[in-house]
C-alpha cells in the first residue's frame, strides 16, 4: 500500500530531479563540512549487484556520475558489506587501489572516509569524503558527524528509491498507470474541472469504502 | 539422572546438578585477589591460542602479518554455498589491516582467514553466517568479525551461532556501530562488542559502564598493515576490534582453560578506567 501512495505522490511531484537535487546538495555539504576535495554517494544496484556513482561533488563531479562497478570489492564495497564506517589515509600507498582509481575515475585520492547509507534494514549504498585536509590528524568527533550525515543522505536516497519504484509502478500501461495519468492531469487542469475532479475521486472513495 | 552418567562414559548434557555431584565438578580457582594485566598477559605472546579473521581475506607474505596458518573462502554457486582454501590473498585491505593489530599484539598467535567479501552485496549475509558457522566448527579461540549485518531475516540464525560459540569456548569480537543503527552480531550479549577510543596505546582498554558497546580500543589514526607489504593509516571501529582480539589472544595464552564468560571477566578487570591499565 505504501508503494501505491508513493506512487501517487510521485505521479504528482515528478520527484526524480527533485531527489537528484537533495543528493547533490548533501555530497556538496559534505565536501564543503570537511573541507575535502570531492565527496560522492554511491547507490546500490541490487539486481545487477553493483555500485552506481550517483551524485558527485568535486574531482569528477563531470563524468563520474552513472560509473557502475562490483557490489563487494574495493574499500566502498567493503564498507557496503559489512556496514561498517571506514577512514583511511595514505591510500597512494596501495599501489593496486591507485591503478584501479585511475583507470576508473582518472583520480586518485590520498584518502578516503567512507560511510554506509543504512535505512532500517537496507543498505542502500555508500557515502564517500575524498582527501579532507592533509596534516590535520582525523577526530571521533568527525566521525560521529559523517554518521549522522550518512544518516540524512540514506534518507534522501530512500526516497529518491522509493519514488524510481513508484515511476516504474506507474509507467507505460501498467495497472497503476491510470493513477498516475489522473494525478498528472488533475495538477495541470483549470480550477473548475480539477474541483469537478476532486469529487468525483471523493464519490469513487466512497464506494470503494 | 546423574546417576547413569557416572556409570558409563557418555557425556550427558548436564541440565541439573544433584546435591552430591558438587565435589565432581571442582573447578580449579586461580583466580587473584587482584586481577591485574601482570595475571592476565604478562610474558604473553599469543602463543599457541588461534585466531580466525572473518574479513576481506590476509595479504599472503605481508612483512608484518607473516604466516597465515590458513586461507579461506567461502564461495558462493548460485544457491550453494561452500568454504575452499584460497590463495587470492586480501580484496580491499581491510582484513590484511586486522591481521596485522592482531599480530602486532600476539606475535605468536596462529592467524587464520576466512574471507567472506567478494560474492557480492546480494549474497554478503548468507556469505557472512556460511563463514562464521565454519569458524565455529573449526574451534578458534578466538574470531575477529569487524562486521555486521541489519538484515532482520539473518539474526535469529547469526544470535544462535553467537551462543553456539560461547559455549564452545570461542571468542567473538565485534565491532560496534558508531551510528545509531540496529546491526549485529554486536549488539548480542554472547560476543564482545568493540567501539574504539582516542588514545593512541594499543592496550588501551575501557569497559563501557553504559552497552551495548561493552569495550573501546584503539581505532583512531592508526598504522595499519595494507595491500601491497605496507602501511596505512586508518580509523574505524572495524580497527578497535583486532586490539581487543590481540588482547584476548595474549590473556588465553597465558590462561587457556579460560571461557568466553571468563575471559570478558578479564577484559573488564584489566581495563584502564577499571585500575587494570598498570
Amino acid at each position: 500500500m505504501s508503494d501505491l501512495r508513493a506512487a501517487v505522490a510521485a505521479g504528482v511531484f515528478g520527484t526524480d530531479e527533485a531527489f537528484r537535487s537533495l543528493l547533490q546538495s548533501t555530497v556538496e555539504t559534505a565536501r564543503a563540512i570537511f573541507h575535502a576535495k570531492a565527496s560522492s554517494v554511491f547507490l546500490l544496484d541490487e539486481e545487477a549487484d553493483e555500485l552506481v556513482f550517483e551524485a558527485v561533488a568535486g574531482e569528477g563531479a563531470d563524468t563520474l556520475v552513472g560509473r557502475r562497478f562490483p557490489s563487494s570489492t574495493g574499500v566502498a564495497g567493503w564498507v557496503l558489506v559489512t556496514r561498517q564506517s571506514l577512514v583511511v589515509d595514505d591510500l597512494t600507498k596501495d599501489t593496486r587501489f591507485s591503478r584501479d582509481a585511475a583507470a576508473s575515475t582518472g583520480y586518485v585520492p590520498r584518502g578516503l572516509m567512507a560511510v554506509p547509507l543504512l535505512a532500517e534494514e537496507k543498505a542502500l549504498g555508500v557515502l564517500e569524503v575524498l582527501d579532507r585536509p592533509a596534516g590535520i590528524p582525523f577526530t571521533l568527533a568527525e566521525m560521529d558527524v559523517l554518521g549522522l550525515f550518512a544518516n540524512q543522505a540514506a534518507i534522501a536516497l530512500d526516497l529518491l528509491q522509493r519514488a524510481r519504484r513508484a515511476q516504474a509502478a506507474l509507467a507505460g500501461e501498467g495497472e497503476l498507470a491510470a493513477l498516475s495519468r489522473f494525478a498528472a492531469r488533475l495538477e495541470d487542469a483549470p480550477e473548475e474541472t480539477r474541483a469537478a475532479g476532486l469529487q468525483l475521486l471523493a464519490a469513487l472513495e466512497q464506494l470503494l469504502r | 539422572m546423574s546417576v547413569v552418567a557416572h556409570e558409563t562414559d557418555e557425556e550427558l548434557p548436564a541440565w541439573s546438578l544433584p546435591a552430591s555431584a558438587g565435589e565432581s565438578i571442582h573447578l580449579p580457582s586461580v583466580w587473584p585477589e587482584r586481577v591485574t594485566r601482570e595475571w592476565a598477559l604478562g610474558g604473553a605472546t599469543g602463543a599457541g591460542v588461534r585466531v580466525c579473521v572473518l574479513d576481506s581475506g590476509i595479504e599472503l607474505d605481508h612483512p608484518l602479518i607473516g604466516e597465515v596458518q590458513r586461507s579461506v573462502a567461502v564461495v558462493k554457486e548460485g544457491d550453494e554455498i561452500h568454504v575452499a582454501d584460497d590463495d587470492s590473498g586480501d580484496l580491499c585491505g581491510h582484513g590484511t589491516a586486522c591481521a596485522g593489530i592482531i599480530r602486532l599484539l600476539a606475535p605468536d598467535c596462529e592467524l587464520t582467514s576466512v574471507r567472506v567479501l567478494g560474492a557480492g552485496y546480494t549474497g554478503s549475509a548468507p556469505v557472512l553466517l556460511a563463514g562464521l558457522e565454519w569458524a565455529i566448527e573449526e574451534g578458534f579461540d578466538i574470531i575477529n568479525m569487524s562486521l555486521s549485518t541489519t538484515k532482520r531475516q539473518y539474526v535469529d540464525r547469526l544470535h544462535e551461532l553467537a551462543d553456539v560459540a560461547y559455549f564452545k569456548r570461542t571468542m567473538l569480537i565485534a565491532s560496534a556501530h558508531n551510528m545509531p543503527v540496529e546491526s549485529f552480531p554486536w549488539r548480542f550479549a554472547s560476543v564482545v562488542s568493540v567501539g574504539s577510543h582516542e588514545s593512541q596505546d594499543p592496550f588501551a582498554l575501557y569497559a563501557n559502564p553504559s552497552p551495548p558497546v561493552e569495550f573501546f580500543a584503539r581505532g583512531l589514526n592508526v598504522d595499519v598493515a595494507w595491500l601491497g607489504g605496507g602501511t596505512i593509516n586508518a580509523t574505524g571501529n572495524s580497527f578497535a576490534t583486532p586490539h581487543v582480539a590481540g588482547f584476548c589472544a595474549l590473556v588465553l595464552s597465558k590462561h587457556p582453560e579460560l571461557t568466553p564468560f571468563q575471559l570478558k571477566s578479564v577484559l573488564h578487570l584489566t581495563a584502564t578506567n577499571v585500575g587494570g591499565g598498570t
